[in-house]
């Protein structure tokens, strides 16, 4: 690669031809302020908070897109510079609510965080704040266009990553906002409820619905039994919302953490997630077998579930019928666990902690009520578990490492990679091969599916059938496959889809900040838990064997159908 | 010119939609033909309603947003109903210096309403926009495609009167 | 062909349009036919002559006769005396301001005697809707040379002329088609850009009234120039007839050949296509002009990429201006050296302004770039009507700055005008007179900029509304002396800060207005006195020092 040779600030730097200028100087050092900058995305330049002084040049220039040249002489911090960056800050801060203390992206704030940095302490121009009514319509996320910096970076996520195309500017000049068209609530709109325009905000403009009053409720209820699981991929990121390296791997501490919150069993979801493995890998290996409609999609991951039902109602049938982890869950803890504890179900209160926006959504659809109650009561995000433990001064860090209760807190490595992409296709391929060819899988770890290249793709041979499966994750990649099975010329049997980037390590509802390269790290933690695991094959997992013997039979047995498979309802491409 | 779109008859309402699917499939392979539909389109409804605009999302395979906000961006649309018929008057430097300023309160004297609104009969439309380009006769007023220059204050009622 | 005794030019231009043109062109033709005239004189419409203040305007040649303000009552008088009795109507004569007798004919006027007519050549002179017109005053004569030549030729030829962008920036035309012509890529695209939004500024939809096929055919040499094939004109919505005039005269030329496959036997394809805008000043910025044209948002693009490596649909793309391009036909036939001896060295050419507001003479002209703004408002214009003083000048549109009588010596082209914190810009000359309050009009620039910014930049969508707010405040009699030192600060933010140059050019206007009256801003916010008495809420007359 050619390199060039610039000045900045004075220094010589050396810089690969057509990098930035943002680039070049964050390489040597040399920090430019950012907000519409997302290191994940395309350049935007918009904020102009990283304008620098180029020499021969009349106007500043945004660093962040401003490529560099051999010979070029930079200022990022001369008075003029200073000057700019303040007064953008300011115009900003002039029609931005002063509401940091009430909102739910305090002391996490890419323009809090920039203010205080750059020394905003005066508030010159005139208060002339936008008059916004905050859309609460969704039961995943509450958008607040008051406090929003119109960056777009929701809208290169909404459009190109996740293809769902619901946020978008409308208006033009200081009226200008993003939003839904014609002033729909992201209810009304064909919004997966992924939550990663949360992830992507510099602000508070959208955040999750917040179910933490719910759950702090149900805990000081005397006459509740309050159960809480947590999903496959929050036991290596909620240790980023207390400062931990991302990639820390605390399941012990999270366990000893719900418990010191007053939950009366702390549970897992992996449980359950083995139990999918079960279930749905029989699926699979029915309709194989007996011609059903291939190739079949995952469906544990309830944006993708939102998000085929709007797009493409007419490939509902190659869904499996399996509930997601979460919703098994509550739905035998309401039954199977109710029964063998002596407990009225109608008392067990069950919270789950998960990566995600979208399942306090699929919690709230009707079809989720099989226990003859709602079978999951609230479900709290990794960020929100995080203001819980806060506000209870819980020290994360020096907590002791403790287990999961019995018996829904026995799970296998399989469950644990259900966090990244390719997980469950990797976990579900694990099962199948042991299960119909009786032999042992020599390696385990099929890594073909595995990292972040957004569709991938591998076979395995059982018993003299080729399995073909395919890995997509981010809507975008899912609208591809979608598109090639609808025109019939996807030869797979199986396909995994995971809305977010990354699977639900990347979720709309874990920390801020999640990035690919954050995304990345915690990948490698998850699989490094399923390494760390006694058992990693779902089919292993006691209880699920001894769930089955004492409860629901076999697999796609009777009570199986009833509370672990659902259906899906086909929802339109315009609502509203 | 304007009725909203819910308002016309059931048949008259599939017409014009139908007419809306046909500008829509005369221009869906050119490439960047969005502002030439919702201009035709606004040609058949007299503005741009989210029924149009669905049709519109879905003939050129761009999603409902990305229409709204092309829709949103440009004065010439509307995606409300309007008045009858809009009156534009250019608020730029060559008309403001010459007057338009005494012209917009006999429009509004006239019409009882000020920019963005539309009469209660929903005859008249009255908007502010930037240069329309005649500023040899300014001050100029555009009643939906027609141009009057050289305005006084005067000049408003007879020519309002001449759309009665 | 048919010979005429006389040709009765009358205006069909808009401003015209606006003053009953038809209905008395439609009575001299019937008025002619009925005397029987119809083999001997020809009615023919033509664009804009440039006096639209007094229009409608017709012109009775060979002797050039022009008459004004003509109503059809007039036009047996005109007929019967002019045309059949071969004595001229004095009554309508036209009349100079700083001279007591009628002008007889248009060589002699005032007006004209400064103007050189380049861009506005066939403007007046043919009927815009025939191509016959057009190819019988030389028209695609340059085309056919320049099919003739190299490409490299071509651009060789622009370059040497000097001429430069007259859109408003002023790049140098022939360097950008040589950028242009080396992009690499097969698909390329020449784009006229004919979205002329700057207030005050008519000349580009004048031009394209008047003389389409010069358009047309400078689009042609452009695109054998750099190597595209295909060229769009971005018009806006408003200028219905320009479209129209287009439209036909795209058509007549695809009949003959002109355009289409294989022009000339030179084996050279060229097609033309009208788009039409729907509303956005900033549309007028090439790329955001791009962004409209593919369907999208008028929100211009970070640069570079530059239009010629990465323009229109992602290829490369030249873009020029209605009038940069009306300028090229004549510099193919007559060569860079003529283009060289009219203007400037640095600036040669002429220059298009519209001259509008307090001054006699509202219209059209075009005179060699380098003439001064005392010349263009006292000599061409007339001069301030109704006995008022001159106040300023804003150059360039509502983009440029306002000037002082102490600076109308000021020679104009790109570069003295921006050396005297002004512009050219589009030729916008906009003259106010002594009785215009300077903070009023500075609120009706911010305000035209808080209603065209496109929003996407923070320092310019949020500091035009901060700056409206500002200025409004000064109206309203609520202004402080921290006002205008905010009104400075954000300024200069402004000026830098902006990614395109709509928000770069935002203050000029304004600071201009502060930097020359200052006084004035002054009288509004220490004595609540708006000394023009336009600001309502505040005291009329002097301040108290």
């Amino acid at each position: 690669m050619s390199m060039v040779t610039l000045t900045i600030d004075g220094r010589e730097v050396r810089a690969a031809k057509g990098a930035t200028i943002l680039e070049a100087a964050r390489a040597a050092g040399i920090n430019i302020p950012t907000l519409c900058y997302h290191p994940d995305q395309e350049v935007k330049a918009v904020c102009r908070i990283c304008v620098v002084e180029v020499k021969g040049s009349r106007t500043l220039q945004a660093a962040c897109a401003f490529p560099v040249a051999e010979g070029m002489v930079v200022n990022t911090q001369s008075p003029q510079v200073r000057e700019a960056r303040r007064t953008i800050l300011e115009l900003i801060v002039a029609r931005h609510p002063l509401e940091c203390l009430q909102c739910a992206r305090n002391l996490n704030c890419e323009l809090q965080t920039l203010a205080a940095q750059l020394g905003v302490r005066e508030a010159p121009f005139a208060r002339l704040e936008k008059q916004y009514v905050p859309d609460t319509s969704s039961p995943s996320l509450v958008r607040d266009p008051a406090k929003c910096v119109v960056c777009r970076r929701c809208v290169e996520t909404c459009q190109q990553v996740q293809g769902v195309g619901v946020l978008f500017p409308i208006n033009r000049g200081a009226d200008t906002v993003v939003a839904p068209p014609f002033d729909h609530g992201l209810l009304d709109a064909v919004c997966a409820m992924c939550g990663q325009c949360s992830l992507a905000c510099p602000t508070g403009a959208i955040v999750e619905q917040d179910h933490t009053r719910l759950v702090w409720q149900a805990l000081g209820d005397p006459r509740k039994h309050v159960v809480v699981q947590t999903a496959p991929a929050t036991r290596v990121t909620i240790g980023e919302e207390f400062g931990m390296p991302p990639g820390s791997i605390i399941t012990g501490q999270l366990v000893a953490a719900l418990r010191r919150l007053g939950f009366d069993r702390v549970f897992d979801t992996d449980f359950t997630a083995d139990l999918t493995i079960m279930e749905e890998g029989h699926e699979l290996i029915k309709r194989v077998k007996e011609g059903g409609r291939l190739p079949m999609f995952t469906s544990c991951s309830p944006g993708w579930i939102k998000f085929i039902e709007h797009f493409f109602p007419e490939l509902l049938p190659n869904l499996s019928t399996c509930k997601s982890p979460q919703q098994m869950f509550g739905a035998l803890t309401k039954t199977y666990y109710a029964e063998k504890q002596g407990i009225d179900p109608a008392d067990i209160f069950v919270v789950s902690i998960m990566p995600c926006t979208a399942k306090k959504f699929e919690a709230g659809r009707p079809e989720m009520t099989d226990s003859g109650f709602a079978d999951v009561d609230a479900v709290l995000t990794s960020r929100e578990l995080g203001r819980m433990l806060r506000e209870a001064g819980i020290d994360f860090a020096s907590l002791p490492e403790e287990d999961y209760d019995l018996p829904l807190g026995i799970s296998t490595g399989a469950a644990a990679i259900f966090g990244a992409t390719g997980g469950v296709m990797e976990a579900a391929l694990r099962t199948a091969y042991e299960v119909l060819t009786g032999r042992p899988l020599e390696n385990l770890e099929i890594t073909a599916v595995r990292g972040l290249d957004g569709i991938k793709e591998a076979a395995v041979e059982v018993n003299g059938l080729v399995v073909k499966a395919a890995v997509g994750h981010g809507l975008a990649n899912a609208k591809k496959l979608c598109e090639l099975v609808s025109r019939g010329q996807a030869d797979y049997h199986f396909i995994e889809i995971m809305c977010c980037p990354g699977g639900c390590i990347g979720g709309g509802g874990q920390p801020i900040p999640t990035t690919n390269a954050i995304r990345q790290r915690r990948i490698d933690a998850i699989y490094q838990v399923d390494r760390d695991m006694p058992i990693r094959k779902s089919h292993e997992n006691p209880v699920v064997r001894t769930l089955y013997e004492e409860f629901l039979g076999k697999p796609l047995g009777e009570k199986s159908h009833h509370l672990l498979h659902t259906h899906y309802v086909a929802r339109q491409r315009y609502p509203g | 010119m304007a009725v909203a779109l819910d308002k016309l008859s059931p048949d008259l309402r599939e017409q014009r939609l139908r007419e809306v699917e046909a500008a829509v499939a005369r221009h869906r392979d050119k490439p960047g033909a969005l502002l030439a539909v919702l201009k035709e389109v606004q040609g058949i409804l007299g503005y741009l309603p989210e029924e149009a605009l669905k049709k519109v999302s879905q003939g050129l395979e761009l999603p409902l947003s990305q229409v709204y906000g092309v829709a949103t961006f440009y004065t010439l649309f509307n995606t409300r109903p309007r008045g009858q018929h809009i009156i534009r008057l250019c608020e730029s430097a060559p008309c403001h210096v010459q007057g338009a300023r005494e012209v917009l309160e006999a429009l509004k004297r006239e019409l009882g309403i000020g920019p963005g609104e539309d009469t209660p009969d929903g005859k008249w439309s009255l908007e502010l926009v930037s240069c329309i380009g005649v500023c040899g006769v300014a001050p100029a007023i555009m009643i939906d495609d027609q141009v009057y220059g050289n305005l006084t204050p005067d000049c408003i009622p007879g020519i309002l009167a001449s759309y009665r | 062909m048919r010979f005429y005794r006389a040709h009765v030019l009358v205006c069909a231009g808009t401003n015209c349009s606006l003053k009953g043109n038809r209905a008395v062109r439609e009575a001299l033709i019937r008025e002619i036919e009925g005397k029987g005239l119809g083999e001997e004189v020809k009615v023919i419409e033509t664009g804009c002559f440039g006096l639209c203040e007094q229009g409608p305007t017709i012109v009775i040649y060979p002797e050039g006769v022009l008459y004004c303000r003509a109503t059809v009552e007039d036009v047996p008088e005109l007929v019967d005396s002019h045309l059949l009795k071969g004595r001229r109507v004095e009554r309508l004569l036209y009349r100079e301001p700083t001279r007591p007798v009628a002008v007889q004919t248009v060589p002699e006027l005032d007006y004209f005697k400064k103007q050189v007519r380049v861009v506005l050549r066939n403007c007046g002179i043919i009927d815009p809707d025939s191509i016959e017109e057009y190819i019988g005053q030389g028209g695609y004569t340059a085309l056919a040379k320049a099919l003739a030549m190299k490409p490299e030729e071509v651009i060789a030829q622009v370059k040497a002329s000097g001429l430069r962008g007259r859109g408003g920036a002023g790049f140098p035309t022939g360097l950008k088609w040589e950028f242009g012509r080396k992009a690499p890529g097969g698909v390329k695209y020449v784009v006229c850009n004919a979205d002329e939004g700057e207030p005050g500024t008519f000349k580009d939809r004048l031009i394209l009234e008047g003389d389409p096929h010069a358009v047309l055919e400078a689009m042609a040499i452009a695109g054998w120039a750099i190597g595209a094939n295909y060229g769009y004109i971005y018009i806006r919505g408003e200028y219905q007839l320009s479209i129209q005039r287009l439209e036909r005269a795209i058509e007549q030329a695809r009949r003959l050949g002109l355009l289409g496959q294989n022009i000339f036997n030179s084996g050279f394809n060229f097609d033309v296509e009208v788009r039409i805008g729907a509303g956005a000043y900033v549309c007028g910025e090439e790329t955001a002009l791009f962004e409209s044209l593919e369907g999208k948002r008028g929100e211009p693009r970070i640069k570079p990429p530059y239009p010629t490596d990465v323009g229109l649909f992602g290829k490369p793309t030249v873009i020029n201006n209605v009038e940069t391009l009306a300028n090229i036909p004549p510099i193919i036939t007559r060569g860079a050296e003529w283009f060289r001896t009219l203007g400037t060295e640095k600036c040669p050419g002429t220059k298009v302004f519209t001259l509008t507001g307090d001054i006699v003479n509202e219209g059209l002209i075009e005179v060699p770039m380098g003439i001064t703004l005392r010349e263009v408002v006292y000599e061409i214009g007339g001069g301030i009507p109704n006995g008022h003083k001159f106040k300023m000048a804003q150059t360039g549109g509502t983009s440029g700055g306002c000037l002082p009588e102490a600076l109308l010596d000021v020679p104009m082209d790109y570069d003295q005008l921006a050396a005297a914190g002004s512009a050219l810009g589009s030729g916008a000359l906009l003259i106010m007179d002594d009785t215009h309050c300077i903070v009023d009009v500075a609120r009706c620039f911010a305000r035209f900029f808080l209603h065209e910014s496109c929003g996407q930049c923070i320092p310019c969508r949020e500091g035009t509304l901060q700056l409206y707010h500002l200025v409004d405040g000064i109206t309203r009699g609520t202004g402080t002396r921290q006002d205008l030192e905010l009104i400075e600060r954000l300024s200069r933010t402004m000026y830098v800060a902006p990614l395109c140059p709509l928000g770069q050019t935002a203050p000029l206007p304004i600071m201009t207005t502060l930097k020359y009256f200052k006084d004035e801003y002054l009288a509004h916010v220490d004595s609540r006195v708006c000394p023009t008495g336009t600001c309502r809420a505040l005291a009329t007359g002097h301040a108290a020092d």
